[in-house]
C-alpha cells in the first residue's frame, strides 16, 4: 500500500493560511469603532477571524489537494486503501480545538467583564423604546428628547427599557447592542471616543415599522454638549405663543415619540409632516382625497390603518385606548398651530 | 368520483371542512351562553382549527385501526390497504414505511418550494433600497413563513429519509409502530395548511420565533402560526418514537450498534432531541396563545409575567432543533462519502459518538440566542463555553471526512458533488459560528445579516445539500430508474454559485451593520449593489431547484432502468430489488461484518438468511471490485 505524503497540503496550508489570517486580522471588516469598549470587541473579532481564516486554509488545502490527487482515474475500478482510523490522530483533532476554544473563551470572558465594568463619574441616560421611536432622558439635566446627544470621552451608563414590545438598542459604531424589554431595566456602558453623527437602529423585530425605527445619535465635544443642554432646557419650557392646551400637545407629541416620524418644519420623514397639515387636502393611498380636519386627525391617531396617505407605509401603531381624550385634543390643537 | 373518495387526502379535507364548521358552531353557541357576541375571530377560529385538524385525521382514516381494536375487532397486519391502483396508496393512510418515506419527502419538497417563493419575495424587495413591491407587513409575513415553512420542510425531509431508509438499512420488515408512523405523517399536512392560513387572517409580523409581547397582540394570523407549529411538533415527536424504537429493537441479527450504517446514528441522535425537546416550543407557543385568548399573563410584565421567560422555553428546543436538521444531514455525508471515495469511513466510532456528543451538548447552549437580553454575565460566560464546545464533535466529523478522502479514489458523480457543496457551505457556516459564540462579539453581530448568513450556511451544508445528495443517490432505489447525470451537475453548479453569492452578500452587509428582518434599508449604507448580487444569487438557487424538479419528474417517467447497485455500495438496502416491493425484509439478513470495508479483501458485511436465496448473498461475499464490472 502506497503511503501518500502530507507535505504538499501542509505547505499549502501555511502558504494560504498565514496570508489569509493576516489579511483577516487587518482588513476593515467592520464600520469604524466610536467607543472605548469597542477596541476590545474588535480585538476579539480580529482574533477569531484570523483563527477561522487559518482553519479554513487548512481544510481547503487538504480537501482541494485530495480532490485533485485522489480522483478516480478513468478505467480504475479498484477500491482505495482500507484505512479504518487512527486514534492518535482523532485525539489530536479533539484536543487541539479544545485548547483553542478554552483560550478564546478565557479572552472572551475577560473582555466581557471588562466592557461591562462600572466606571467612575458615569453620566446616566435612560432609553425607552416603543413602536417605532426612541425617547432619551437625561436625569441629571431633566431633559427628554428623541435625539441622542453625548459628550465625547464621557463614560455613559445607559438604562434601557421598553413600554410595549421588545426592541434593541444598537448603534453599530458603538458595537454592543442591548435589548430593551418591557418590565425590565437593562444596563450597558459606553465611552464615546469619536466625534460624529451616527444612527441608532432598533435591532429586535418589533412589528411592521421595525425597519424604520431609527434615531439620530451625535457625539459632540464637552462644550458643545453643555450648549445643547442649555438649549434643550430652554426649549422644554412651553413657548409663550402657544395656548396651554397646544403647549401640552407639543410636550406630549415629544414624549410619545410622534416627532420621531412626523416633522414640524416641513421636511420629509417616515410619516407626513405636520407643518401646514391642518386644513390641507391629502391624497390617500386608495386614490381618494381627504380634507384634514379634526375628525380626520382623530381617526388617524386612534386607528392609523384606516386612511393611509399616498406614498406612506401603514406602520404607525394605533393609539386607541392608549391616549386620553384630553391628550388627544391637546395633540390635535398643537398640530393646528403648525401653519 | 369513487376514485376521488378513495383518496385519503380528499376525504381528510372534506371531513376537515365539516369539522371546522362544527367547531365554529360549537364556539359560537358557548359564547352566546356566556352572554358574549357570538362571533369574535380569534377564539372562534382557534377552536375551529383544532376541530378541523382532528376531523382531517379522522377523515384520512388515522384512527380507524385503533377504533377497531378498541371495539374488539381484528385490524389485520399492516400494510393492508391495497385496493385500487398503486399510486392511490401515496394519497392514503398507508403503513408501509417506504410509502410514508416518499409521502414525507414529497411533502417536504413541496413546502421547500413554497418557502422558497417567500424567499424570492424578500430578495425581490431587498434588491434595491426603498419599498417597491410589498408593504412592511407583507414582507414580515413572507419572512416568518419562509422561516417556519422551511423548518417544517426540513423536519419532514429528515423524517422522509429516516422512514424510507431505516428498516432497509437495519434489515427490519418495517418501522416498529407502523400506524403511529402513518399518523405522524398525516398530522403534517393540516399543520402546513394552518401555517399558510395565517396569511388569510392578517399574516404574522413576528418572524418564526414569535416572541411575545409582539406575538401576544395583533393579527389573528399569529394564532394560526402558533397552532400550525404546535401540530407540526406532534408529528415530530411521534416520528422520533419510531426512529428510536426501530433502531434499538429491530436491527438484524449480528448488527451491533457499532455495525449500523452511520446515517442511522445521525437519525438516532436527532430523534432523542425530537422526543425530549419538541414539547418546549409547543409549550411556549401554547402559552402565548393562552395569553392572547384567555388573558393569562405568562409573559406580560403588567400581569407579573416576563417576556424573557418565553425565550428560555422557546430556545431550549429551538436551538437543539438545528441539530435535528443537521445530524441526519451530516449522517448522509458520512454515509455516502465512503461509497464515492471507495474507502472505509475514517474513525467510525468517533463519527458515530460525535453525533451523540452534539445532541447532548446541544441542550446546554440555548441562551447564546439571548446574549443581548441582559442575562447576568456569569450566565453568558457559561453559555459561551458550552456553545464553543459544539465545535469539538463537529470538528471530529469534519476532520474524519477529510481523512476518509485521503488516498481514496474519488468519483465525481452528482451525489458526490452535492457532498462537496455541503462541505464548502458547512465549513463557512461552522467557521462563522465562533464569532457568535463569543459574547462581546455576538453583542455586535446579533440580529444582523451575519447571523442570517451563518445559519443559512449551516442549514445548506448540514441539510439541504446532503438532502439533495440523498435524493439523487437513492432515486434509483425508490423508483428503479436513473436520473439525468448532466442535469444533476448543472443543478449543482448553479446552486453552489447562487448560494455562495447570496450568503456572501449576507456576511458582508451583516458585518457592516445590516439588521435582519427589515423590509427596507438605509440607502446611505451603500448596500444596494451587494444586495442586488445577493438577490441574483437567490434567484439562481431557485432556478436550479426548478431544473432539479424537471430532472426528477422526467427521470421518473422516462429515466433509464437503474442497475441493481448503481453505486456499488456495500449497504443493505442495495441487496433488495429496486423499487422494493411489499414487506422490506420478510426475513432479516445476518450481519457478520462492518458496513464500510471498502478495499478490504474478502470482507463480508452480511449473509442473507436461507429464505432470501443464495444468489444475493454471493454478491456481498465477493470482493467489491469483482462485482463492479458487472454493474457498469
Amino acid at each position: 500500500m502506497k503511503r501518500h505524503s502530507v507535505l504538499i497540503p501542509t505547505v499549502l496550508t501555511f502558504l494560504l493560511g498565514i496570508p489569509l489570517a493576516v489579511l483577516l486580522w487587518k482588513a476593515p471588516l467592520l464600520p469604524p469603532n466610536a467607543v472605548r469598549e469597542g477596541d476590545l470587541v474588535d480585538f476579539l473579532f480580529r482574533l477569531i477571524a484570523a483563527i477561522a481564516g487559518f482553519v479554513f486554509a487548512l481544510i481547503v488545502s487538504f480537501v482541494g489537494y485530495s480532490l485533485i490527487a485522489f480522483r478516480r482515474r478513468p478505467g480504475d475500478t479498484s477500491d482505495g486503501p482500507p484505512m479504518h482510523g487512527n486514534v492518535p490522530l482523532e485525539v489530536t483533532w479533539t484536543v487541539v480545538p479544545l485548547l483553542v476554544i478554552f483560550g478564546v473563551g478565557f479572552l472572551g470572558t475577560w473582555v466581557l467583564f471588562e466592557i461591562d465594568r462600572p466606571k467612575p463619574n458615569e453620566m446616566t441616560v435612560r432609553v425607552t423604546g416603543f413602536q417605532f421611536a426612541w425617547l432619551f432622558e437625561y436625569p441629571a439635566y431633566g431633559i427628554r428628547t428623541n435625539e441622542l446627544v453625548l459628550p465625547v470621552e464621557q463614560p455613559i451608563k445607559f438604562e434601557v427599557t421598553a413600554t410595549d414590545v421588545i426592541h434593541s438598542f444598537w448603534v453599530p459604531e458603538f458595537r454592543m447592542k442591548i435589548d430593551t424589554i418591557p418590565g425590565r431595566i437593562n444596563v450597558k456602558r459606553y465611552t464615546p471616543t469619536r466625534i460624529g453623527e451616527y444612527t441608532l437602529r432598533c435591532a429586535e423585530l418589533c412589528g411592521a415599522g421595525h425597519y424604520a425605527m431609527l434615531a439620530r445619535v451625535r457625539v459632540v465635544s464637552g462644550s458643545e454638549f453643555l450648549q445643547w443642554v442649555a438649549q434643550q432646557s430652554g426649549a422644554q419650557a412651553p413657548e409663550e405663543t402657544l395656548s396651554p392646551l397646544a403647549a401640552r400637545g407639543k410636550e406630549l407629541s415629544d414624549q410619545l415619540g410622534c416627532l420621531a416620524c412626523h416633522t414640524t418644519d416641513g421636511s420629509p420623514s417616515v410619516g407626513p409632516t405636520w407643518k401646514g397639515l391642518f386644513g390641507k387636502e391629502e391624497p390617500l393611498a386608495d386614490g381618494t382625497t381627504v380634507l384634514v380636519d379634526e375628525a380626520y386627525l382623530r381617526t388617524s391617531i386612534l386607528r392609523p390603518g384606516e386612511q393611509i396617505v399616498a406614498g406612506y407605509q401603514n406602520i404607525m401603531p394605533a393609539y386607541e385606548g392608549r391616549l386620553s381624550d384630553e391628550d388627544l385634543e391637546a395633540i390635535i390643537e398643537y398640530i393646528k398651530t403648525l401653519k | 368520483m369513487r376514485l376521488l373518495w378513495s383518496l385519503g387526502l380528499i376525504r381528510g379535507l372534506v371531513w376537515g371542512i365539516v369539522g371546522t364548521a362544527i367547531g365554529i358552531g360549537f364556539t359560537m353557541l358557548v359564547r352566546m351562553a356566556l352572554g358574549k357576541p357570538a362571533w369574535e375571530t380569534a377564539p372562534v377560529t382557534f377552536v375551529a382549527a383544532v376541530f378541523g385538524t382532528l376531523a382531517f385525521l379522522a377523515g384520512v382514516g388515522a384512527f380507524a385501526d385503533w377504533w377497531r381494536w378498541a371495539s374488539g375487532e381484528e385490524a389485520g397486519d399492516p400494510p393492508h390497504h391495497h385496493e385500487g391502483p398503486e399510486w392511490v396508496r401515496y394519497f392514503n393512510f398507508d403503513t408501509d414505511h417506504k410509502i410514508i418515506g416518499v409521502q414525507y419527502t414529497i411533502t417536504s419538497l413541496v413546502l421547500m418550494f413554497a418557502a422558497g417563493i417567500m424567499a424570492l419575495i424578500m430578495r425581490l424587495e431587498l434588491a434595491q433600497s426603498g419599498l417597491q413591491f410589498v408593504t412592511p407587513e407583507q414582507f414580515n409575513s413572507a419572512m416568518g413563513l419562509h422561516g417556519i415553512v422551511m423548518i417544517g420542510s426540513i423536519l419532514l425531509g429528515v423524517a422522509g429519509m429516516a422512514n424510507y431508509l431505516l428498516p432497509l438499512m437495519l434489515g427490519a420488515p418495517d418501522m416498529a409502530f407502523p400506524r403511529l408512523n402513518a399518523l405522524s405523517f398525516w398530522v403534517a399536512p393540516p399543520a402546513a395548511i394552518l401555517l399558510f392560513l395565517s396569511l388569510a387572517f392578517g399574516g404574522f409580523d413576528t418572524g418564526w420565533t414569535g416572541y411575545p409581547p409582539l406575538g401576544a397582540v395583533g393579527a389573528t394570523g399569529k394564532q394560526f402560526f402558533y397552532l400550525g407549529v404546535f401540530f407540526l411538533g406532534f408529528s415530530s415527536i411521534l416520528g422520533a418514537i419510531n426512529f428510536i424504537t426501530t433502531t434499538l429493537k429491530m436491527r438484524a441479527p449480528g448488527m451491533s450498534m457499532f455495525r449500523m450504517p452511520i446515517f442511522v446514528w445521525g437519525v438516532f441522535a436527532a430523534a432523542w432531541i425530537q422526543l425530549t425537546g419538541t414539547q418546549f416550543i409547543g409549550t411556549s407557543f401554547l402559552m402565548v396563545v393562552l395569553e392572547r385568548l384567555l388573558g393569562m399573563g405568562f409573559f406580560d410584565p403588567e400581569k407579573g409575567g416576563d417576556p424573557v421567560l418565553f425565550q428560555h422555553i422557546f430556545w431550549f428546543y429551538s436551538h437543539p432543533a438545528v441539530y435535528i436538521f443537521v445530524l441526519p444531514g451530516l449522517g448522509v455525508i458520512s454515509e455516502l462519502l465512503p461509497v464515492f471515495v471507495r474507502k472505509p469511513l475514517f474513525g467510525y466510532k468517533w463519527v458515530a459518538l460525535s453525533s451523540m456528543g452534539i445532541a447532548t451538548v446541544g441542550f446546554l447552549v440555548w441562551a447564546h440566542h439571548m446574549f443581548t437580553v441582559g442575562l447576568p454575565n456569569e450566565a453568558n460566560t457559561f453559555f459561551m463555553f458550552t456553545t464553543m464546545l459544539v465545535a469539538v464533535p463537529t470538528g471530529v466529523k469534519f476532520f474524519s471526512w477529510v481523512a476518509t478522502m485521503w488516498g481514496g479514489k474519488i468519483e465525481f458523480r452528482t451525489p458526490m458533488l452535492f457532498l462537496l457543496g455541503a462541505f464548502v457551505t458547512f465549513l463557512l457556516g461552522g467557521l462563522t459560528g465562533p464569532f457568535l459564540a463569543v459574547v462581546p462579539v455576538d453583542q455586535y453581530l446579533h440580529d444582523t445579516y451575519f447571523v442570517v448568513g451563518h445559519f443559512h450556511n449551516t442549514m445548506f451544508g448540514g441539510f439541504v445539500f446532503p438532502f439533495l445528495a440523498a435524493i439523487y443517490y437513492w432515486f434509483p432505489k425508490v423508483t428503479g430508474r436513473m436520473y439525468s447525470e448532466r442535469l444533476g451537475k448543472v443543478h449543482f453548479w448553479l446552486m453552489l454559485v447562487g448560494f455562495v453569492a447570496q450568503t456572501g452578500s449576507m456576511f458582508q452587509t451583516g458585518l457592516f451593520g445590516m439588521r435582519r428582518r427589515i423590509a427596507d434599508y438605509d440607502p446611505s449604507l451603500g448596500f444596494d449593489t451587494i444586495h442586488l448580487i445577493g438577490s441574483i444569487g437567490g434567484y439562481l438557487v431557485f432556478f436550479s431547484m426548478l431544473i432539479f424538479a424537471y430532472n426528477m419528474i422526467r427521470s421518473l417517467v422516462a429515466g433509464e432502468k437503474a442497475p441493481a447497485n448503481p453505486w456499488n455500495s456495500r449497504s443493505l438496502e442495495w441487496l433488495l430489488p429496486s423499487p422494493v416491493k411489499g414487506v422490506s425484509w420478510p426475513t432479516p439478513p445476518v450481519v457478520v461484518g462492518h458496513p464500510y470495508d471498502y478495499g478490504v479483501p474478502n470482507a463480508t458485511f452480511v449473509r442473507l438468511a436461507p429464505a432470501g436465496g443464495s444468489d444475493r448473498s454471493s454478491q456481498t461475499t465477493t470482493p467489491a471490485h469483482e462485482t463492479k464490472e458487472a454493474n457498469r
